[in-house]
């Protein structure tokens, strides 16, 4: 295989995201004294430079695989690339003001970001099974990293080994599964695995496929947190240094999803096939919304809760899943609507976790519910902007997660799924999560607010200041005009989709 | 016997191993351990397709080349991780981790 030009020019994105997570660990050890907000400011930039690059470079018309095969250079990839060049950079101005509060302000933490996001990218744009393999790694490995990053703090270590000891254990399981479907499809490509699993005939009842099959949907469904592979999310949420929360949050779910949607949307072809795996991922989004809402109503602990939420959002997207799954007539609309919600989430969590970083008391982060009495009040704007994020993770119109929601439910309701039941469960559920982030606001407006020495306080300084603007503006605007970003994705998914057609002729 | 099951029922066996290990060790590096011992089984499995398969395509010997270098940079942040758990509670059993309840 040649290399040629195009094959680099078409991963350049990756390519600077991953060398500028270099350049900085060089340029930290080779002068320790640097100030890390400049670092950080550094690595902003190269964001932002990977995202016009990516945003230049926007594929149009027929997109064939580069790499011979490994990476498809398509809309999906350049969506899926530039959501998570946004949650890094989001959290990367949310985390230099914690940091540098926490003292353990180290250049690794933005190279650390800079890997993950990389990795994130490889899964997104993969065409073969190794390569989604290899982004997953690179994915995890750093984030195995980020979650112990507080050295001194037990939590946070506690949270590294749990994180790592059940990821290895999932990653063993998604490999297995790999080698399952390459020994029933001879090849690891995804085009051609669709190939031998759409002329087989019997590819519905055969072991090795469905037990493959399987396996894969255990590493997915551990990366991206639903019910029963779960157990790890509120553990390590709560016990990471909460800037690394708040990225893992958005970016390992985004990657997690950009590559479990296009395996699963390219490489099992069969009418047969997918109406079973589409079966047991609605049972599996059943249990996720479920479970994840009602927990996330027990919870006091403000990155608990959102930990749950999270687990519960894993849930609404496996709708959109599922629709994509089991509507053969038009599977780009259950794509489009994943892809929607991925970046809704991105903003509205992020902005969440934001407010949470901004509170301190007495050198203390600002962790329990019930503390955040008449915070309101105090500072207007960051309780505005909580109640903004609350109402849009609730999925209260008009804001991004209500329409982020609207989509999913009318991709899951055309009648070839089949699934009312999981419409209706969708519905409730968000009832249910009313419950807990409306009480995060009534905490905030409706409780006196302690005064003194133990009066809580917030700080933002510019950067975190940025960022929550930025997820706040995201929040709003895809609420208010989400027509353009929705026909873009319609135009992306059906792209994929169309890719997957020509692969089977 | 088809020599593609024979290999197939070692590494099933192989990983059944591992994941008894991951449930009932106690220790931090002994559930390292049983974890290689998944990602071999799996290992084995995509070279006995491969030998067993279309000879002139070598994705799965390569792809196993990739898990164990993978399966090398996971082991070094692991032990890392443990060694830093070691250094802050003084031993590496999962049982009694729970700061953070479980």
């Amino acid at each position: 295989m040649q290399i040629t030009p195009r094959d680099i020019w078409n991963i350049s994105p990756h390519l600077v995201v991953a060398a500028l997570g270099l350049i900085i660990l060089l340029i930290d050890a080779i002068w320790p004294r640097i100030s890390k907000r400049q670092l950080a400011n550094l690595a902003l930039l190269g964001l932002i430079g990977a995202g016009a690059l990516q945003a230049r470079f926007w594929p149009r018309g027929q997109v064939t695989p580069v790499l011979g095969g490994m990476i498809v250079p398509d809309g999906y990839t350049a969506f899926f690339n530039l959501v998570l060049l946004v949650g890094a950079g989001i959290s990367l101005l949310l985390s230099t003001d914690y940091l540098e509060w926490d003292g353990s302000a180290h250049g690794e933490y933005h190279a650390l970001v800079l890997f993950t996001a990389f990795g994130g990218m490889v899964m997104a744009a993969a065409g073969h099974l190794i390569v989604v393999f290899l982004g997953l790694e690179i994915l995890s490995i750093s984030l195995y990293i980020l979650a112990g990053y507080q050295r001194e703090r037990r939590e946070s270590q506690e949270a590294a080994l749990k994180y790592f000891l059940l990821g290895a254990f999932a990653s063993a399981f998604f490999l297995y599964g790999m080698a399952l479907v390459y020994g029933y499809a001879g090849s690891l490509d995804l085009h051609a695995i669709a190939r031998a699993a759409g002329a087989g005939q019997g590819a519905a009842a055969n072991q090795l496929l469905l037990t493959g099959i399987g396996l894969l949907l255990v590493g997915f469904g551990f990366k991206v947190a639903v019910v029963p592979f779960h157990i790890w999310t509120p553990d390590v949420y709560e016990g990471a240094p909460t800037s690394a929360t708040a990225f893992m949050s958005v970016v390992a779910k985004a990657a997690g999803f950009a590559a479990f949607v296009r395996v699963f949307a390219l490489a099992f072809p069969g009418a047969d096939l997918r109406h079973q795996v589409g079966a047991v991922v609605a049972s599996i989004a059943m249990l996720t919304m479920v479970v994840g809402n009602t927990a996330a109503v027990l919870q006091t602990n403000i990155k608990r809760l959102l930990a749950y939420s999270s687990i519960a959002h894993a849930g609404y997207i496996l709708v959109g899943v599922v629709a994509v799954l089991r509507n053969p007539a038009a599977p780009a609309e259950g794509v489009s609507a994943v892809l929607f919600y991925t970046l809704a989430y991105t903003f509205m969590n992020l902005g969440a976790f934001a407010v949470v970083l901004a509170l301190r008391r007495r050198g203390e982060e600002l962790l329990n519910i019930e503390e955040y009495a008449g915070l309101g009040f105090r500072y207007p704007w960051l309780g505005a902007l909580m109640a903004l994020f609350m109402l849009s993770l609730a999925g209260m119109p008009p804001t991004a997660g209500f329409f982020a929601k609207l989509y999913l439910i009318r991709a899951a309701l055309s009648p070839l799924v089949g699934m009312w039941w999981l419409v209706i469960t969708l519905a409730l559920t968000s009832v249910v999560s009313f419950y807990y982030y409306i009480r995060v606001v009534t905490v905030m407006y409706m409780r006196p607010a302690v005064e003194g020495e133990q009066a809580p306080q917030a700080s933002a300084g510019p950067h975190l200041g940025t960022g929550l603007a930025l997820a706040a503006l995201g929040t709003i605007l895809l609420g208010l005009i989400p027509a353009g970003i929705l026909q873009a994705a319609q135009q992306i998914a059906e792209g994929l989709v169309e890719l997957g057609g020509m692969a089977l002729r | 016997m088809d020599p593609l099951n024979a290999f197939l029922i070692v590494s099933a066996g192989l990983f059944s191993v591992g994941v008894f290990g991951v449930l009932t060790r106690r220790n931090a590096v002994a559930i390292l351990m049983s974890i290689e011992l998944m990602l071999n089984a799996a290992n084995l499995n995509l070279i006995a397709f491969a030998r067993f398969g279309d000879p002139t395509v070598l994705a799965g010997q390569v792809f196993a080349i990739f898990v164990l270098t993978v399966a090398a940079a996971e082991a070094a942040v692991g032990l890392a991780i443990v060694l830093c758990v070691y250094r802050n509670i003084r031993h590496i059993n999962v049982d009694d981790l729970h700061i953070l309840k479980w």
